[in-house]
């Protein structure tokens, strides 16, 4: 077990390779009840959430979900997030756990001139997310969760239990917010079924990384925007107004000094969290953000915070490995096909 | 239950040493590869470069980490084990078979340092 944002996680249950490849062909389960969960009600909360959210959320259907940022007013991120709309007047917003106490406090700050009502619901709710391409058949089939007509980002409830078909693999799959013991129990039912594999941080950091999906802390952070980060999709500038806008808008108008890049190199060397990316000439350009030998195409990959100059595909630079300095290319910074049902 | 040799010295970094005659086989353990997972790369030295008992001389590359190579002995590489390039993975199945450098010793004295294979393996029960 490891400490992750204030919980004790499991690395591995049966090794990351094996857990890794259950969910690209099978189905895999991760107990993820240390996600944070925070339900905004009353009369102001589709504006006020509009206001702290980077994507927009006026005119969303209710059991519809969208991901984005809050922002600082420097377009910095505070958190990646999830909004679910339950109803008119009714978000619930699903962040990171390492986030849980900044995102709250702030969360409230900001609310001050607004007619809405905020419950912090982190402990009330524990979360299972079933992953895979067979995830829809076992969840109905051992669960009897009937999944099959939800849409990818869309959500239903069945009474207390919220079930969406989201996840963080790459893969399809679904998304179960429920108070523990039943999630407890789903998970006891699912072990017992023999067909779904219990995966553990670090398989779920692998898959999330082959398809290109930012983890807050590596591809997004207090210094690292959305718009550096590639996710200006998830930013809406043509939205009245939000915090961060001003900041956003200039920065996508102007460019960014720095780009968030894939990068591959032809060596089996593993460019790691942290270390440093040179220029073909050898000058420091950036730092990788999460690398890895992957496991599905079997490269040496990484995302990596670079200078804009350098983060042209094809673009040759080469990042120091402990004493090594290995050449590699910018590629596009999804290694892996996504495998979503739309 | 990790597998221990008899007539190999160990370190507490667990890496290992063979020794045949002025020359050692240095690899890791057993134990140390079943704690990695999946060794994806192992970053090795040149031939004809010179380690030094308790210095880093390379890594070795799971899945999960990168983990230093400290060398249990002095002396010069004289053979690195080319098949891990291509099969990391070798070490996963047999960690004693799969030597990762051969190393001239320039002083024996170091292998007083390091431990037998039941010290070692009372080592790991720790």
């Amino acid at each position: 077990m490891s400490p992750f944002g204030g919980f004790d996680m499991p690395i591995q249950y049966s090794g990351i390779v094996d857990e890794h490849q259950a969910v690209r062909q099978a189905c895999g389960m991760f107990d993820v009840s240390h996600m944070g969960e925070v339900l905004i009600t009353g009369r102001d909360a589709e504006c006020y959430v509009n206001h702290i959210f980077t994507n927009d959320v006026v005119g969303m259907h209710d059991g519809k979900i969208l991901y984005g940022m809050m922002c600082y007013e420097n377009g910095g991120v505070v958190d990646d997030l999830l909004v679910y709309k339950v109803a008119d007047q009714r978000f619930f917003l699903v962040i990171n756990a390492a986030n849980i106490d900044k995102d709250w406090a702030w969360i409230q700050k900001q609310a001050k001139s607004y007619d809405v009502q905020l419950e912090n619901q982190s402990d009330l709710y524990g979360e299972l997310a079933i992953q895979g391409p067979e995830a829809e058949q076992v969840m109905k089939d051992v669960l009897s969760i009937d999944g099959s007509r939800l849409a990818f980002y869309t959500f239903k409830l069945f009474d207390d239990v919220i079930v969406s078909r989201t996840g963080y693999t790459g893969e399809d799959g679904f998304e179960i917010y429920a108070e523990p013991n039943y999630i407890n129990e789903c998970w006891d039912k699912l072990i017992a079924s023999g067909r779904c594999k219990p995966c553990g941080l670090g398989c779920r950091d692998t898959l999330r990384f082959e398809v290109g999906l930012p983890l807050y802390g590596d591809e997004l952070s207090a210094d690292i925007t959305p718009i550096m980060a590639g996710l200006g999709v998830f930013v809406k500038l043509d939205k009245a107004e939000f915090i961060g806008k001003e900041a956003l808008a200039r920065q996508k108008v102007e460019g960014p000094t720095k780009k968030l890049v894939g990068i591959e190199l032809a060596d089996k060397a593993i460019p790691r969290h942290g270390y440093t990316v040179l220029s073909p000439e050898g000058a420091p350009i950036g730092e990788v953000t999460t690398g890895y030998h992957t496991i599905s195409t079997d490269k040496s990959v990484c995302m990596a915070l670079i200078d804009t100059q350098y983060a042209k595909l094809d673009t040759e630079v080469q990042i120091q490995i402990r004493k090594k300095v290995f050449p590699g290319k910018v590629v596009k910074k999804q290694f892996y096909n996504k495998n979503y049902k739309k | 239950m990790a597998k221990v040799l008899e007539g190999l010295y160990y370190s507490e970094s667990h890496e290992y040493v063979r020794v045949e005659g002025d020359f050692g086989f240095v690899g890791i353990t057993d134990y140390a590869q079943n704690a990695l997972g999946n060794v994806v790369y192992v970053d090795m030295p040149e031939v004809d470069d010179e380690v030094e008992a308790g210095e880093e001389f390379g890594a070795v590359e799971s899945v999960k980490a990168a983990s230093d190579l400290i060398s249990p002995v002095s002396g010069t590489v004289v053979e690195v084990n080319e098949a891990l390039d291509n099969q990391p993975e070798l070490i996963n199945q047999d960690a004693y078979e799969n030597w990762i450098i051969k190393v001239r010793l320039s002083d024996k004295g170091d292998l007083d340092n390091l431990m037998d294979a039941k010290a070692y393996a009372a080592f790991c029960e720790k």
